[in-house]
């Protein structure tokens, strides 16, 4: 990814983010541009904020401070045309996948479908069914529930969820977190395929260092309250002591060199 | 473990003595120094001081097993008796220890963990102090919990755009009203037997068996019928309310649902107090014939009242008034049951305790209610002569 930064287009735009957490300053003055088609990784230590970050842009999380715009917009649902809301064009997967517990599988995926568009349920049956064996679930997932899922497929029925509008952004909260290497490993190619082929751009909180090698553009590390983004060669040379041993332990020199 | 092993640890203990040879205080332990042996250990070694000797060697190596806890009283020996001023020249163990002790030296430098106390007068202060605090922003997001549902209802009613979830709604009708039936109706033939029987005991002593119908009528219409009502269900589905919404809260459903753009009173308030709000009423009627069948019951046994004579006195004994005072308090109950239940169970944390004491909090909170308004609505009556 080589592009020149400057004539892409901004699809998520934070200025002067200040979050406080119970009287923690989490996040001071953070500015951050996102831009489309990229997959920006979101990498920190534990308690610094990575998760608060997600949930401040996609309006969970009022900031004390600071503006955040997604496609130019505050994150904040339309009422009056629910249809042009910002919630249309992104899809979110949580850490434990969040499905809804009351729902199967396939009626979990058709939520989205469900609040947008006017589909029939026969072309939404059709469409959960695709989106299921598009993030490798097989066909008989459909009718259970999230509580009969392992941890693993409940990420992927996520993923599916979170895909199922066909969003332009999506916000991946440790997607590989949980799972064994092979699905992870699964899941950073099935990323960079969707990315490609439908030209999302991600936005991903992960400690996993194989799927930053593997899947993403650029790479933000939350450190001491504050921001530093680069590519991943970039943000190797960063002094910063805790960017250092990231990068530089023997996990991180394994999986960068290998 | 077999048999023996166990009796090899049993008799193992953790031992040390202190040797002084001129200068040099040596430190010896062996044995096993793992947890089970700590509490006597840490008593043993609390007096422990270097006597003025200026170095210390503590010799370690007879130790036989070594855990975590065992590493820490070495090391905080060691340090102790550094800070009494003596110089610890060696601490020989045995090698496979090494690394233990290395990482417990070097990482381990914070202080004991403190625990706060949680007695006396200074804690109670606090407790008084944040109680205050909380029942004041509690206060403040009921108003602000209250004030958007008038919003939402009030759009819902005048320009419904699909915010209205029929199947949610009617889902909630059979949950709270139909499968309440069964208990619902129980209950209330045995409230009308037992009214009935305590009316007929006294009025017996006047000669006035026949009035228990009137007692029976107007206790359980005006009051009982829809009060024991109310308070079923908010134990029943108040609590049940909370606990949904709240483990939705916890699995981050409800964050889910936001970030889809879907509003969240839309699908988890408005259909549950709207299905209460249907049901209730209907419920009150329900609980109403029900207590009635149970006094006529009660006055054929007890009193030899037949029923078609019970019916004739009771069409004389009450107006519709009596059922409708009774039955207007309904719609009202419900409202403050299904706002108190989804409010707390929108106030869950994100953690699993927070939802047992929600709905407990749920449940105290709309059975208060009622019985409070109801006593409002008696008041208000008496002004009012009805």
């Amino acid at each position: 990814m080589t592009m020149a930064t400057a004539d892409r287009e901004v699809v998520i735009k934070v200025r002067g983010l200040v979050n406080r957490l119970g009287g923690n300053l989490i996040h001071d003055d953070i500015d951050l541009d996102v831009y489309r088609g990229e997959v920006l990784g979101v990498v920190g230590g534990s308690g610094s904020g990575k998760s608060v970050l997600l949930r401040t842009i996609v309006g969970l999380n009022r900031p004390r401070a600071g503006t955040v715009e997604v496609f130019g917009e505050d994150p904040v649902p339309h009422r009056e045309r629910p249809e042009n809301s910002v919630q249309m064009r992104w899809g979110v997967l949580f850490q434990e996948g969040a499905l809804f517990s009351s729902q199967t599988v396939a009626e979990n995926i058709q939520v989205p479908l469900r609040e947008y568009t006017n589909m029939s349920q026969a072309l939404m049956n059709e469409i959960a069914a695709m989106k299921l064996s598009m993030v490798g679930l097989p066909a008989d997932a459909a009718r259970k529930f999230p509580s009969e899922l392992s941890g693993g497929m409940k990420k992927r029925a996520g993923l599916a969820r979170a895909l199922a509008a066909d969003p332009e952004i999506v916000f991946l909260d440790e997607p590989t977190a949980g799972l064994d290497p092979i699905s992870a490993s699964q899941f950073d190619a099935l990323l960079r395929d969707l990315q490609k082929s439908l030209n999302l751009t991600v936005f991903m909180v992960t400690h996993d260092l194989d799927t930053l090698r593997a899947t993403a553009d650029r790479i933000a590390v939350l450190v001491n309250r504050k921001i530093k983004i680069g590519t991943i060669d970039e943000i190797r040379r960063d002094p910063d002591p805790w960017i250092q041993e990231y990068f530089s332990g023997t996990r991180g020199r394994a999986a960068l060199d290998s | 473990m077999n048999r023996t092993e166990n009796a090899v640890l049993a008799d193992a203990r953790a031992w040390f003595r202190l040797e002084r040879k001129g200068r040099l205080l040596r430190f010896v332990a062996g044995g096993v120094w793992v947890v089970s042996e700590a509490a006597r250990l840490d008593r043993e070694l609390s007096g422990l001081a270097s006597g003025g000797s200026p170095e210390v060697e503590i010799d370690g190596s007879g130790i036989e097993r070594l855990d975590s806890a065992g590493a820490w009283l070495l090391v905080r020996t060691k340090r102790a008796l550094e800070q009494g001023g003596a110089r610890v020249t060696s601490l020989s163990l045995p090698d496979r220890y090494a690394p233990l002790i290395a990482s417990i030296e070097q990482e381990h430098v914070a202080q004991p963990v403190v625990i706060a106390k949680r007695h006396g007068f200074v804690p109670v202060l606090e407790r008084v102090g944040r109680g205050t605090v909380g029942a004041g922003r509690q206060g403040y997001r009921m108003l602000g919990y209250l004030g958007r549902f008038m919003i939402e209802w009030f759009e819902a009613l005048v320009q419904p755009r699909g915010n209205l979830r029929f199947a949610a709604l009617l889902h909630q009708v059979e949950e709270v009203g139909i499968n309440a039936l069964p208990i619902v109706g129980l209950l209330q033939f045995l409230i009308g037997i037992v009214i009935a029987y305590q009316a007929a005991n006294q009025l017996r002593r006047f000669n006035a068996e026949v009035l228990t119908i009137d007692g029976v009528a107007f206790g359980v219409l005006r009051e009982l019928g829809v009060l024991i009502t109310a308070i079923i269900v908010a134990g029943r589905s108040g609590s049940a309310f909370t606990a949904e919404i709240g483990t939705m809260r916890v699995n981050e459903e409800i964050d889910a649902l936001e970030t889809i753009g879907i509003n969240t009173f839309d699908v988890l308030v408005l259909p549950r107090v709207l299905g209460l709000l249907i049901a209730l009423p209907l419920l009150t009627f329900y609980s109403d014939v029900m207590a009635m069948i149970g006094g006529a019951v009660m006055c054929y046994f007890d009193l030899g009242i037949t029923v078609p004579a019970f019916m004739r006195h009771l069409q004389h004994a009450i107006s519709i008034n009596t059922f409708l005072v009774g039955l207007i308090k309904a719609p009202v109950f419900a409202v403050v049951i299904g706002l108190v239940g989804c409010f707390e169970g929108l106030q869950v944390e994100r953690n699993a305790a927070s939802v047992g004491k929600l709905t407990t909090r749920s449940v105290v909170e709309s059975v208060f209610l009622v019985i409070v308004l109801d006593a409002g609505f008696s008041i208000l009556f008496s002004i009012l002569n009805i």
